[in-house]
C-alpha cells in the first residue's frame, strides 16, 4: 500500500535531480530554468501529498499560489534571457560578465 | 501489489526517467519536450492523491501556457549545442557524491514509521474544486487578490523588457524636438529682388 512516504521520497529524488540538473547545465540558461521547474514540481508534490494524507485543503491552495508564482517567474525568465541573447549573441552564462561581479 | 500502487510506480517511474532526461539531454527542445512529459506524469500523481483540479490546471497551465512559451524561446534564440555541452560532465563527480548523501540523509528521515501512517483522508464529500474554491474565495481571499497583482506586475514586466525601440512608431520624440535648431528649419535664400534694391540705393547715394 503507498503511503505518505512513499511520495515524499519521490519528491526527494525529483529535488535532487533538479539540483543535479543546475551543477550539470551551468552553461545553458534555458535549462537552468526548467530544473528549476522541477524542483518546483517535487515542491508541490510534497505539499499535496501532506494534503491528502493529513485531510486537510490548505496544502493544495499553498500549490495554487506556487503555481502563479513559478509562471510569472517563468515568463519573466524568459524575457531576460531574451534580452541577454539580444545583447552578447549567446545565452552561456560565462558570457554574462558585465556587471564584473 | 494493488492498483493504486502499480499506478504510483508506473507515473512515478516515467516521472524520473523524464526529469534525468530533461537535464542530461543535448537538445533543449527534446529537454522542454521531456519537461512536458515529467508534468504530465506529475499530474497523474497529483490525480492519485485526489487534487484533480490541481491536476488540470497543472497541464493546462504549465503544458499549455508555460512550456509553449519556453519552445518559442528556445526556438527563437540560436544555441551552440557544442559550446554549450563542452565540459559538460567535469561537475559530476562532485555533485553527484554530494546529492546522493544530500538524498540518503532525507530517505533516513522518511522512512521512519511516523510517515508511514495510512491516510486521514476521509471520502469526499463534495467535488475538489468546490473545496478549493470554498476556501479560496472566504479564507484566502487576501494572498488571492495579491496573485493576481503579482501576475499583473509579470505582464507589464515580460512587456516592457522585450520591448524594442519604435521603428514603426509614428509619435514625436521630445528629445528630438527641443533640440532642433533654427538653421535645421529654415533656409536664407538669395533672390534677384535684393540685387535690385542695393543697385537702388548706390545710385541715390
Amino acid at each position: 500500500m503507498i503511503n505518505l512516504s512513499h511520495f515524499l521520497i519521490l519528491a526527494a529524488l525529483l529535488f535532487m535531480i533538479g539540483i543535479v540538473g543546475i551543477f550539470l547545465n551551468r552553461k545553458n540558461i534555458i535549462i537552468l530554468l526548467m530544473a528549476i521547474e522541477l524542483m518546483l514540481l517535487a515542491v508541490n508534490m510534497n505539499f499535496i501529498a501532506f494534503s491528502y494524507y493529513l485531510g486537510d485543503i490548505a496544502g493544495q491552495i499553498f500549490v495554487f499560489f506556487i503555481l502563479t508564482v513559478a509562471a510569472a517567474e517563468a515568463a519573466i525568465g524568459l524575457a531576460i534571457i531574451i534580452i541577454v541573447f539580444r545583447n552578447n549573441r549567446s545565452i552561456d552564462v560565462e558570457d554574462i560578465n558585465r556587471l564584473k561581479g | 501489489m494493488d492498483y493504486s500502487s502499480a499506478v504510483f510506480y508506473f507515473f512515478s517511474f516515467i516521472l524520473l526517467f523524464s526529469a534525468i532526461k530533461v537535464i542530461t539531454s543535448r537538445n533543449p527542445i527534446l529537454s522542454a519536450l521531456f519537461l512536458v512529459l515529467s508534468f504530465f506524469s506529475a499530474a497523474g500523481l497529483w490525480l492519485l492523491l485526489q487534487a484533480e483540479f490541481l491536476a488540470i490546471a497543472l497541464v493546462l497551465v504549465y503544458v499549455g501556457a508555460v512550456m509553449v512559451l519556453f519552445l518559442f524561446v528556445i526556438m527563437m534564440i540560436d544555441i551552440n549545442v557544442e559550446v554549450m555541452k563542452k565540459g559538460f560532465w567535469n561537475y559530476f563527480p562532485a555533485i553527484g557524491f554530494v546529492s546522493i548523501i544530500m538524498l540518503t540523509e532525507i530517505i533516513l528521515v522518511l522512512n521512519k514509521p511516523f510517515f508511514k501512517t495510512p491516510a486521514l483522508f476521509k471520502a469526499p464529500i463534495k467535488s475538489n474544486t468546490d473545496a478549493i474554491g470554498e476556501v479560496l474565495y472566504s479564507e484566502y481571499i487576501l494572498p488571492f487578490e495579491i496573485a493576481a497583482i503579482i501576475l499583473l506586475v509579470a505582464i507589464i514586466a515580460a512587456i516592457a523588457l522585450t520591448l524594442r525601440g519604435k521603428k514603426m512608431h509614428k509619435g514625436i520624440d521630445p528629445a528630438i524636438q527641443i533640440s532642433v535648431k533654427k538653421s535645421d528649419r529654415l533656409k536664407m535664400v538669395e533672390m534677384g529682388i535684393n540685387k535690385f534694391k542695393t543697385k537702388k540705393r548706390v545710385k541715390r547715394n
